[in-house]
């Protein structure tokens, strides 16, 4: 096993002394490789960065959520279809809630305006999410002043600051009194947003979602696998769409990674024959090459996604923020929560690593099995 | 003793090229002794050189080392039996351009898994007995052709061979390069080992440290002669 330790030590180190030889055209080459790798990571971390969000919203989210229709748009619900659900066997628990967006001129960004079903906020106050408190400079105790649809000016109260519990459902939060949210609105006592279900058996969802349908005929049931799929169906076609553009880019570095790899110059070709005449073997000069190849490769890896991680995670992946991140016309800003996925690294690791090392190697192991007395002539 | 019977090397056998490099040569290369293949260019010294030092395979005949046959072995047995047996300084020294003169020295080493710090102190000792002391950090291509040709031995003495193959060793060397690299070659023999050498150079040939020359032309050998040291 030492033995082997040290043969690879010598490997390496020869390796290392090689790679510097051809100091210019092995660094552009890593460049070229760390610039694909960090944006194939910055769009597979953003993806996921976002997906965990979604699924921390959707954790919190109730079973079922019942919304009315008119014209094929969502309407509010009558108040009164909350006892007409309840009374559906298998329902658990059925409450009306009140939520809605609110778009701030002066800042250009929606807010969700909601009135909470697990706490109190008294009338003329609001308990907010961070994003709008540091836009707004909304510490506790200070005004927050919002102008409605019809023109009325509204004075809310800062309460609090939301907990950072999932940025996505709590930046742009707004906790408000009903008293003020139908009054903001117009919205009448009797109607609700939208109607949030729990059902005794998770395995009946399906069931008691068409049993709502069918018995008020006027609104749709949409359950949390609905939503799970829609976002997922978001996310998967905003990441298709940006690995497709990205495709140009990849295969412009395929061409130039066969170039380098496959090529073996007459240089290169005389030196394998130096070393099988000096006594190493065909597997010798192979192994060499394959740490060369792993050494690019792993180098360009590590710094393409450290970079990929930094873009994400410190600078709110601010080159494809405009492509990948439909949210941004609801949310003002919000930070997405560091999570590195081991199998999504283990891919991308083998599909960007393996064809470079593979395109390495077959040249170096035609060049290797010729005869040392090369060396000779 | 090295032993060769009736060996040929044809290159593009079949082919429209075909080329007779060596024809049907016998010879019987003692142990411990300096031993030139002298002939012009194109006798085919240079390929009977390769076939002794396991380089290549001859298309006929057989070549013994120690009493061993080993004209049929597989690549990877002659790689075995080169790098253990044969140290090589080559017409152009064949040093690896870019890389420091120690790891040059090493790198017949490398794939034998020796202890790395004993091996650079091994090579740094040749490079100190060949008067390179203080080179082992430049670069291959900074050296002057006797200082080259040093590395080049020093190369060929890391894993302490038993066989020294050196082809037109002074080809590229003035009268007093050449003058001490037959000093060093006396050296090694004083060891007890076996120099073989291609040249057709006069200096060589005549040189007192050559216990045999062996004339060559056209692929054979013409007569032999028994200089005796």
């Amino acid at each position: 096993m030492r033995r082997w330790i040290e043969r690879q030590r010598c490997l390496v180190d020869f390796t290392v002394s090689s790679l510097l030889r051809r100091r210019g055209k092995n660094l552009g080459l890593i460049v070229v490789y760390t610039i694909i790798i960090f944006v194939l990571a910055s769009v597979m971390l953003f993806s996921q960065a976002l997906r965990r969000e979604a699924a921390a919203v959707l954790s919190n989210a109730p079973e079922i959520v019942v919304q009315r229709m008119v014209a094929g748009r969502h309407d509010t619900v009558p108040a009164a279809y909350v006892e007409t659900i309840r009374a559906i066997r298998g329902v658990a628990q059925a409450e009306g809630r009140l939520w809605g967006y609110y778009f701030d001129p002066g800042l250009s960004a929606n807010y969700t305006l909601m009135v909470p079903a697990d706490r109190t906020v008294e009338p003329g106050s609001a308990v907010i999410g961070h994003a709008i408190a540091r836009e707004r400079n909304g510490l506790p105790g200070t005004p927050l002043f919002l102008l409605s649809e019809r023109g009325k000016m509204h004075k809310f109260t800062v309460a609090g600051i939301l907990d950072r519990v999932s940025d996505l459902i709590a930046a742009d939060l707004m906790l408000v009194a009903e008293r003020d949210f139908r009054s903001m609105f117009a919205i009448p006592a009797d109607a609700l947003t939208d109607i949030a279900v729990s059902v005794r058996n998770p395995r009946e969802v399906a069931t008691i979602a068409a049993k709502i349908s069918r018995i008020l005929p006027d609104v749709r049931a949409i359950t949390r696998g609905d939503i799970l799929r829609t976002y997922e169906a978001a996310f998967n076609w905003r990441e298709g769409m940006v690995l497709v553009l990205m495709t140009g880019a990849v295969l412009a570095f395929l061409i130039l990674a066969w170039d380098k790899a496959s090529g073996l110059s007459a240089e290169e070709r005389r030196e394998i024959g130096i070393l099988k005449a000096v006594g190493w073997e065909t597997s010798d000069v192979i192994r060499q090459k394959l740490w060369e190849g792993a050494l690019i490769s792993l180098t360009a890896f590590l710094f393409g996604y450290a970079l990929a991680y930094l873009h994400v995670f410190r600078f709110d992946a601010l080159l494809f923020e405009p492509a990948l991140k439909g949210w941004a016309v609801l949310y003002p800003r919000f930070e997405l929560r560091p999570s590195v996925d081991a199998f999504q690294v283990g891919t991308l690791l083998v599909l960007t690593m393996l064809p470079y090392i593979l395109a390495t190697v077959v040249p170096v192991w035609r060049a290797a099995t010729i005869d040392p007395d090369v060396a000779m002539r | 003793m090295i032993r060769l019977t009736e060996v040929t090397k044809v290159f593009n056998q079949g082919r429209h090229n075909e080329h007779h490099a060596v024809k049907g040569v016998t010879l019987g290369i003692e142990d411990g002794r300096v031993t030139v293949l002298k002939g012009p260019s194109g006798s085919g010294k240079t390929t009977l050189l390769t076939l002794i030092g396991c380089l290549a395979r001859p298309t006929s005949g057989r070549v013994h080392h120690g009493g061993r046959d080993i004209s049929g072995l597989p690549e990877r047995f002659l790689t075995e039996i080169r790098r253990r047996t044969f140290g090589f300084v080559f017409q152009r020294f064949n040093l690896i351009h870019g890389v420091s003169v120690l790891e040059n020295v090493m790198l017949p080493a490398y794939p034998l898994g020796d202890d790395h710090g004993a091996l650079r102190e091994r090579a740094l000792t040749l490079l100190e007995r060949l008067g390179l002391d203080g080179k082992g950090e430049a670069k291959a291509e900074w050296l002057s052709g006797g200082e080259a040709q040093r590395v080049a031995i020093a190369r060929a003495l890391i894993n302490d061979p038993q066989v020294i193959i050196a082809d037109e060793p002074t080809a590229n060397l003035d009268t007093a390069l050449s003058r001490a690299f037959l000093t060093i070659i006396g050296e090694l023999k004083a060891e007890g080992r076996t120099v073989i050498l291609t040249s057709h150079d006069p200096l060589v040939c005549e040189a007192d440290v050559v216990d045999r020359v062996v004339a060559m032309r056209d692929g054979r050998l013409t007569e032999r002669e028994l200089v005796e040291a």
